[in-house]
């Protein structure tokens, strides 16, 4: 299905935020996350079920002021 | 030094983390400026650089504390959601409050301000608003829960110093006991003095360090000058008079 990560539209497989998280490579990494402009914790990623459309937002630490 | 929301920091000094020209010269600015609270923020990983991993080690090892920041959020929606990622983020329930109004002056949108603030404190958030020296809005934050305030001295990255004396002064005048930090629109550590010179707890500011030309030494510049504003603040200083006054005793001088 098609959905939107970080603004850039693209193809997936996975079915839930966890699943999409393992396949872009962060499994391990410390993101936050939101979808539909909603924040989703860590803990209930894995139980997020994506659907065609999604907007999805992965977030790092960085720089600010 | 300052107290926010119970907790004591090392320093009236809150410094930011971005456009430093390197990590190196970012951990050397912190050691110099012993600043007690670096703000950061959330930003979307660009490719597989993972560079915001690198980044959580270089201020995990700074070793002050955190305060993540909502910036470049235009509605009250976007920075609640912005602030509930960072609290995940950098484990901690601070953050900057920032809802921009105005694209030229990022000035502050006040009433986008208020209704993120109320949401945030009701998730139990301890809500730093970035604000404008308004009066009025600071009651509407101090009501909406908030326990600290964050005036602009001007508009961020400009390096204007405090515009409107009057206001800033008026604010602290009316809530003494309202923990205040001018955030923004600092360029010389002499605007730092007056700000404590005036009562406030603390500064934040980040262009001013970071794109000097020396930042350790511009930062280091700003923590003596903080400390000369807060010693001055606390020794009662004479009021201003329009007359000249001599200082020398008048009595006893040689009549030539």
């Amino acid at each position: 299905m098609k959905i939107t990560v970080n603004g850039e539209t693209r193809e997936t497989a996975s079915e839930t935020l966890g699943a999409l998280l393992l396949e872009l490579g962060h499994g391990d990494a410390r993101v936050a996350t939101a979808v539909n402009e909603a924040f989703v914790p860590a803990a209930a990623r894995n139980g997020l079920r994506l659907a065609a459309g999604d907007r999805v937002e992965i977030v790092t630490p960085r720089q600010g002021g | 030094m300052p107290v926010f929301y119970g907790t004591k920091v090392a320093s009236p000094l809150m410094l930011g983390t971005a456009q430093y020209p390197s990590p190196a010269v970012l951990a050397e600015s912190f050691r110099r400026s012993g600043a007690g609270v670096a703000t950061v923020s959330v930003r979307r990983e660009a490719g597989g650089e993972r560079a915001g991993q690198a980044f959580w080690r270089l201020i995990a090892g700074l070793g002050v504390r955190v305060l993540p920041n909502t910036a470049g959020c235009h509605s009250a929606r976007e920075a609640v959601t912005t602030a509930q990622m960072a609290r995940e983020l950098f484990e901690t329930d601070w953050i900057k409050l920032e809802v921009i109004g105005n694209a030229d002056t990022l000035q502050p949108d006040p009433f986008g301000l208020v209704e993120a603030a109320r949401i945030l404190v009701a998730e139990g958030f301890k809500v730093f608003p970035y604000m404008t020296e308004d009066l009025v809005l600071a009651d509407r934050l101090l009501a909406a829960g908030c326990e600290v305030l964050m005036p602009w001295g001007a508009p961020i990255g400009t390096g204007l110093g405090l515009l409107n004396p009057y206001g800033l002064r008026s604010l602290r005048a009316h809530f003494p006991d309202v923990p205040m930090v001018i955030d923004a629109g600092l360029g010389l550590p002499s605007q730092a003095a007056a700000a404590m010179e005036m009562g406030f707890d603390a500064v934040l500011l980040n262009t001013a360090v970071a794109k000097a030309g020396d930042p350790a030494a511009m930062a280091e510049g700003f923590a003596k000058a903080l400390e000369a504003g807060r010693l001055a603040r606390g020794a009662d200083p004479m009021p201003p008079r329009d007359m000249a006054a001599p200082s020398t005793p008048v009595i006893g001088k040689a009549f030539l």
